[in-house]
């Protein structure tokens, strides 16, 4: 695999991993943490639309909703995230993510690899277990993507 | 020259209360610049690797228990010679007196003391309440690098025997007792995982027979400190059966959560043996012809 098959933003995110060496890697990782969005109001209130991603190993939950694009060929998935501070790798995958993937369409989530946390480079340093952790956050955006474009089709 | 020992009504009830410090200690040894000579070092070691990057004591250093302290290859700890770089380069000599705390009930950093343990450090503490009752309280944190002078390690073997124990020392320790400190589903055998944790491929669920099931948090109260002698005389000698004098091995599923109940055993209690598994439910739940226990009950000592 190579980032060839990933959209052009998360493909821009593993370059930049995959350029720096190991402990940058993991402040590049802090960096990403501190930028996760808060959640929206509507969101905030309704703690009952967001799952919780039991295979992480810190509470993370996550919502997707599906965007009307008038305009554009395909409908948008917008991907909203909520990690406590005091998780910061969780966070930090959720942020890339979220960056990579935010406003894609479903095909184009569906596209990516299921493999893709991998190539961050970070598995040695956040140990084979959290990356578990982090491609079944993959796996969880992905399986409600696909049920939701069912649902809608 | 080790650093004075702190005196108080808790810690004196415990065995050895030379091994806790409390986090009000930490702060006034800080504020008197006890960092300042390479006597006192303060170590961080949580389960999230980058939690100390987003705030820590001020002055205190970082210890990952995965890159720091487990070899890189076989599944095992560092060697002597890997050991003294790690600590020298954190600013500890042998005579140091450290100081560990970490998250979730400094569950991570009783790891990490029990690591330094088998290095025959010799003054080695934990901050009781660890991280979360420091944040509690109000207390500083910095994001500030810390760049200690380095420190004068000597290359020191590490010694497993007394407190470390394998699977071979397990199958011939039957008829003692023996304590698993994992949740009550992984004891029964209803998940070979924590919950809401990845699953780490045991291919059996259930527990060494004879165990006695005490989830190691039991031993922590809710502000994450331990809880006084008298509870935990109540845990582990009135439910778990334990008597004084007993040879005792505790293990979870890597041998973390069971380092916090092997401290409280050990420093707390004072039983004299009491040896870590560290290869716990990982290796118990994937080797071949074992015998495992299933259900709540503790099960017989197998023929």
């Amino acid at each position: 695999m190579t980032t060839h098959d990933l959209p052009a933003a998360l493909a821009e995110i593993v370059d930049d991993f995959q350029a720096l060496t190991e402990p940058d890697r993991l402040q590049l990782l802090l960096e990403f943490s501190r930028e996760l969005p808060e959640l929206p109001d509507r969101l905030k209130d309704h703690p009952e639309l967001l799952e919780q991603v039991v295979e992480c190993q810190s509470p993370l939950f996550l919502a997707i909703e599906t965007e009307k694009n008038d305009a554009g060929p395909a409908d948008a998935v917008r991907l909203y995230f909520k990690a406590p501070p005091e998780a910061p790798t969780t966070r930090g995958f959720a942020s890339v993510l979220h960056e990579g993937l935010d406003g894609l369409s479903a095909a184009e989530i569906l596209g990516v690899p299921d493999d893709m946390p991998e190539l961050l480079g970070l598995t040695r340093a956040i140990t084979p277990l959290r990356m578990r952790g982090m491609t079944a956050m993959l796996g969880r955006i992905k399986r409600k993507v696909a049920a939701s474009s069912r649902s809608a089709s | 020259m080790s650093y004075a020992v702190e005196q108080n009504e808790k810690f004196a009830a415990y065995a050895n209360p030379e091994r806790l410090v409390s986090t009000e200690w930490l702060a006034a040894a800080l504020e008197a610049g006890a960092l300042t000579d390479g006597k006192l070092v303060v170590v961080e070691s949580d389960e999230d690797v980058l939690l100390y990057e987003t705030g820590h004591i001020p002055g205190s250093v970082k210890i990952d228990w995965h890159t720091d302290l487990n070899d890189e290859v076989t599944r095992d700890y560092v060697n002597g010679e890997a050991f003294a770089a790690l600590a020298a380069a954190k600013g500890i000599s042998r005579d140091t007196t450290v100081v560990i705390y970490g998250d979730k009930s400094n569950w991570w950093a009783a790891y990490a003391l029990w690591v330094f343990t088998l290095f025959g450090h010799e003054d080695v503490r934990l901050l009781d309440g660890g991280r979360d009752k420091w944040i509690a309280e109000g207390r500083d944190l910095t994001t500030d690098r810390t760049a200690p002078a380095p420190g004068d390690y000597p290359l020191v073997e590490r010694n497993d025997a007394p407190i470390r124990a394998f699977k071979e020392d397990v199958l011939a320790h039957f008829g003692k007792p023996l304590i698993d400190v994992r949740s009550p589903e992984e004891y029964t055998g209803q998940r070979t995982h924590m919950p809401a944790y990845p699953e780490e491929g045991a291919l059996r669920g259930g527990h060494i027979p004879t165990a006695a099931s005490i989830p190691w948090a039991r031993a922590a109260a809710p502000d994450g400190t331990y809880r006084s002698r008298e509870e935990l005389e109540a845990l582990y000698l009135g439910e778990a059966g334990l008597t004084a004098g007993d040879d005792v091995v505790a293990y979870c599923r890597i041998g973390e959560r069971s380092s916090h109940t092997w401290f409280a055993l050990k420093y707390l209690l004072g039983f004299d043996t009491v040896r870590n598994y560290d290869g716990s439910w990982t290796e118990w739940g994937n080797a071949v012809r074992v015998p495992i226990a299933k259900g709540a009950e503790r099960g017989t000592v197998p023929a």
